[in-house]
């Protein structure tokens, strides 16, 4: 478990970040950041990149404040930063919330936001808050900077839309409205472990009616993803243990589960099942 | 002698040196210019060997040297240390693999460089060219072939008295049940390690990372190298955790010393976690097939059974010690008129198998005690009723159970079952909560199992203790230390028998240079062997200080006493003297040496109350408790210790732990994301209660061990748990208990309506 040799870079800025990943990207380079998922998967030798661009040095990448109603999280911004509510509104107790679930407090201390979703991981807390939030990702190359919608970023287990000489510089969270109530659950075998579902549901009340909603998946298929089935079921209804368990059902009808030597298909509709009953219970 | 230290819960002398950060692990040893050695391994689960490539790996700069069979042919198969049947002794391992590959992760090339990252680049270019044969994976198929005319049964063991076949004739009602236990072992902390190297000076080949069983390795060391026996030594320092696995001799300490001797160089290897979960020992995976013949009240009147028992790829240090325990004591603390067991020992391409903790017990524990709630549900009566019914009795004591294991009779020597069951449900087995908590919809429930455990395994332990000029006592065995407490639970039984502070006692173990002869630590002896003979030296020192003191004082030497560490006569008058101050002109040295051919049998049971999630299958355990007893507690705080960490085990083998294969025989558990271990958030609150109602009379102390109590029966106390929560008798029927296969019982058996 001792890594395959690698170069490592540590710029302190982010032209220079971007010039030397251009540089390095067409000879197996990558970015690191808290390194939580890749250190280990390099003792592994699962992965052997052989030039690392170390991000924690460079400046500005930082940044997690309010911007023209988005929450703007720089890519060096830390789980941890989320323990407190990061802004007044539900967004900053949702992402409270969630925080809590990845893995364990010191992967917590030095992961980052922007590396989860980078990662993709599909059972990633983040990347699933990204999916049923629909953030903006905002990637950054020496050719210049794009951004990308959620929906279009994740690819599959561990794909993304990023290309290999982009850093994704920032994540841009929707602030959410007064009054949004939010849920969420996940099932793993032990706490801490990557979840074999979990799901994220938000949504407004209108006239005592739920408006707006969002349902999303995480861990039961190759990337996590709002379901619009669920959704459908459940907007217009008054909250109530029927209306959350029909939308529990066409979650899971709808997903295409993944299968592993611990899951198969009807356990995982089953897991889902339960986790986005759970998720909308606890959004009253 | 005045009991001060004895029976009480007094700091470990263990501990500064851990709690400070001074602990010495194997990686913390070092020698200048070492070479660090890497073994390249199978990635073919089996495979007749064409060609292992070892050209590129030789180029690496940095890389000194590579080894495969041809370099290490004439090191013969590690042996056995216990319970070596001759008919095994073809399916024992070489150092490296010879002819064939048999598992993922078999030895196949050893690699020798000036550091670990260039040995391990160096291992990933080696090539294995292998004709893949068919892969065998499970014990309870037929049996295929070892090698060319040699089956994967290696052979087949027989255990039994009375008359099984009359017992079932005379039955009023006969179960059959069909039960499997998982594949998990002990993961210790600490990772195996070794440093060997030549020490021209004294002719004399070191080895340090050394654990469990130093003087047998050493014997066994100097063995296969062509060395006498005081050409080696081992050495152990701290150790972080032992469970079995750790200390046995495995193909890497072999390879480690003999290239310390050829290559006259220090040779350091470290193992590392992904290889520890696929090259350390696994344990445990068993099937049986049982059956029981009772009469009209649910007695035992007979049980037989079959057992398949699943080895790995071959058969090491352990030989067919897991199965003849899990033969030997599967009737446990029941009257079973007649017995009669037939274990199956198969080879399979996966990881080899040996010791953990509890070994066989915790299997044969959970097959027993499903039983025997299965006969409590077909009887209609509470399970612990059906439990008391099959007891032995206090006064069948010492009870002779007519079988033999590990080369002794056993006889259980004193225990009274019926007190410490009713003791543990009074205090652990109250269900008016979980009522209360299933009218509200909770699936809650509480489940028992009993055990009776073995331990002190002899033949012997031997004991040098002496007293120096400063008062400083040294007490020097041939036991090691796992992190249990050895120094302090000897020191304690020193210093009483002394009459000094346990403080003042420093005890040496595991270091083969320091003493001729050893048992080591496993099958819970240290205690009640080491400690014996740690008694017995003290006594001979008191003896020749309180002789040697009486011609001073002119007094004789039964009207002295020893407190304190200081000489007095008994009726207080005269003069007094220390024993620092006698050290000075007499030596005072002592001897101890403690045979026994027979175990003794401390006993428990645990209790597990559990929460089962409906929709997802999840098990939660909320409360486990142990009632055990020790028959006389040295440090009780380190008996709690013990149970408390066997409990956590064996929550890993009831419910997450499970070493898992595909069907091409690759391991798929080889991280700590996949082979779970319970952590913190899943370990519950644990209740434990100590009784020493049944002291054995085989030891002048009462002394019975505490390694395993707490693992013994948690498989079988989760399982009848979960049983209880979702209202279908002997639903759980295999460990691990997955949350899947929780969901499944579940849809399947439609959760019992009790309202």
């Amino acid at each position: 478990m001792k890594p395959a040799p690698f170069t490592r870079y540590v710029p302190k800025t982010l032209d220079e970040a971007l010039k030397i990943l251009a540089e390095v990207a067409p000879h197996d380079g990558r970015v690191l950041a808290g390194g939580q998922s890749l250190v280990p998967i390099m003792a592994f030798r699962m992965a052997r990149p052989a030039h690392l661009v170390d991000i924690n040095e460079v400046a500005g990448l930082d940044a997690l404040k309010v911007e023209n109603g988005k929450l703007v999280i720089g890519a060096r911004v830390r789980h941890a930063a989320f323990h407190k509510s990061v802004e007044k509104g539900a967004l900053g107790a949702l992402l409270a919330t969630v925080v809590k679930h990845i893995a364990h407090y010191p992967i917590r201390m030095r992961g980052t936001f922007c590396g989860s979703l980078a990662h993709a991981d599909p059972a990633s807390e983040w990347c699933l808050t990204a999916a049923t939030l629909d953030a903006e990702l905002v990637a950054k190359s020496a050719r210049g900077a794009r951004v990308i919608p959620a929906r279009e970023f994740f690819e599959g287990i561990m794909a993304t839309a990023l290309k290999d000489d982009e850093l994704l510089a920032e994540a841009r969270l929707p602030l959410l409205p007064a009054g949004t109530k939010f849920g969420f659950n996940e099932f793993s075998r032990r706490a801490g472990d990557f979840a074999m579902a979990s799901s994220l549901a938000v949504y407004t009340l209108k006239d005592g009616k739920i408006a707006e909603a969002r349902i999303g998946i995480g861990g039961a298929e190759p990337s996590p993803r709002r379901i619009p089935e669920a959704e459908a079921v459940v907007n217009g209804q008054a909250p109530s243990e029927a209306v959350f368990q029909a939308a529990a059902e066409a979650a899971a009808d709808a997903i295409d589960p993944l299968e592993d030597h611990q899951t198969n298909a009807e356990y995982r509709r089953d897991l889902v099942r339960a986790v986005v009953s759970r998720a909308l219970e606890g959004s009253l | 002698m005045t009991a001060k230290f004895i029976g009480r819960s007094v700091p470990r002398l263990e501990d500064r040196p851990l709690l400070t950060g001074r602990g010495r692990f194997a990686a913390d040893i070092s020698f200048p210019g070492q070479w660090h050695m890497r073994i390249a391994r199978s990635p073919v689960a089996h495979g007749k060997i064409r060609n292992v490539d070892v050209s590129k790996a030789k180029a690496v700069p940095g890389v000194y040297a590579v080894w495969t069979f041809a370099d290490v042919a004439e090191l013969p198969p590690i042996g056995f240390r216990l319970t070596g049947l001759v008919e095994l002794e073809p399916y024992r391992q070489f150092v490296l693999a010879r002819e064939r590959v048999r598992y993922v992760g078999e030895p196949i090339a050893a690699i020798f460089a000036s550091d670990p990252y260039i040995a391990e680049d160096a291992a990933d270019l080696i090539e294995l060219d292998a004709e893949h044969l068919p892969v065998t994976l499970s014990a309870s198929e037929d049996p295929g072939f070892f090698e060319d005319n040699r089956s994967t049964e290696a052979t087949v063991i027989r255990k039994g008295y009375g008359d099984v076949d009359a017992a079932f004739k005379a039955a009023n009602s006969v179960l059959s049940l069909d039960l499997s236990i998982g594949r998990h072992s002990g993961v210790p902390l600490e990772t195996r390690g070794v440093i060997a190297r030549y020490d021209d000076k004294s002719d004399i080949l070191e080895m340090y990372g050394a654990a469990k069983v130093p003087h047998w390795n050493r014997d066994t060391l100097a063995r296969m190298l062509g060395r006498k026996t005081g050409g080696v030594q081992l050495f152990e320092g701290h150790v972080g955790g032992g469970f079995g696995i750790r200390g046995e001799l495995y193909p890497e300490d072999v390879l480690a010393c003999y290239a310390a001797l050829k290559f006259r160089k220090a040779v350091k290897w470290i193992e590392d976690r992904r290889e520890h979960l696929i090259a350390a020992n696994h344990s445990r995976q068993q099937r049986h097939q049982i059956r029981a013949a009772i009469d009209v009240e649910g007695r035992i009147l007979g049980i037989e059974d079959t057992f398949f028992h699943d080895n790995g790829a071959y058969m090491r240090t352990h030989a067919a010690t897991v199965p003849d325990l899990a033969a030997a004591m599967l009737p446990g603390p029941y009257r079973v008129p007649a017995y009669r067991v037939t274990g199956h020992i198969r080879l399979t391409n996966k990881t080899p198998c040996g010791t953990y903790r509890a070994p066989g017990r915790y299997e044969s524990t959970f097959v027993r005690e499903r039983l025997m709630d299965a006969i409590a549900a077909k009887i209609g009566v509470a399970p612990l009723e059906i439990r008391r019914r099959n007891l032995i009795a206090r006064q069948a004591m010492p009870y002779d159970l007519k079988l033999d294991t590990l080369g002794t009779r056993i006889i259980y020597d004193s225990g009274d079952y019926a007190k410490l069951v009713e003791t543990a449900e009074r205090k652990f087995g109250a269900r008016d909560e979980i009522m209360q908590r299933r009218k509200k919809g909770e699936h809650v429930g509480i489940g028992s199992a009993l055990f009776v455990e073995k331990s002190g395994l002899g033949p012997s332990d031997l004991v040098r203790i002496s007293l120096d000029a400063a008062g400083e006592i040294e007490v020097v065995t041939g036991s090691a230390s796992v992190g249990q407490g050895i120094e302090t639970v000897v020191a304690q039984i020193c210093a009483d028998t002394l009459g000094v502070d346990y403080a003042r006692v420093r005890v040496i173990h595991g270091q083969t240079d320091r003493i001729e002869q050893g048992g080591g630590a496993y099958a819970s002896r240290v205690t009640v062997m080491t400690g014996e003979a740690a008694r017995r030296a003290a006594e001979d020192l008191r003896n020749k200080a309180l002789t040697a003191a009486a011609a001073l004082m002119q007094t004789t030497a039964d009207k002295l006493q020893i407190a304190e560490g200081t000489i007095s006569a008994k009726s207080g008058a005269g003069p007094t003297m220390t024993l620092a101050a006698l050290a000075k002109t007499y030596p005072l040295t002592g001897e101890g040496f403690f045979e026994y051919k027979h175990m003794v049998y401390p006993y428990g049971v645990h209790i597990a109350q559990v929460r089962v999630d409906a929709r997802t299958g999840g098990v939660t355990v909320e409360k486990f408790s142990v009632a055990y007893d020790i028959g006389r507690a040295v440090n009780p705080m380190l008996i709690e210790g013990q149970i408390a960490g066997g409990v956590a085990q064996g929550v890993g083998g009831a419910l997450f732990e499970d070493f898992v294969y595909d069907a091409n025989g690759e391991p798929l558990s080889v991280t700590f994301a996949d082979y779970l271990m319970p952590t913190a958030r899943e370990v519950p609150e644990i209740g434990i209660l100590i009784t020493e109602d049944a002291p054995s009379p085989l030891n002048a102390l009462g002394l019975k061990g505490a390694g395993e109590g707490g693992v013994n029966a948690a498989g079988a106390a989760i399982a009848a748990a979960i049983d209880d929560a979702i209202g279908i008798p002997g639903a759980v029927t295999e460990l691990p208990v997955s949350p899947k296969r929780v969901k499944a019982l579940i849809l399947d058996g439609t959760i019992a309506d009790r309202d």
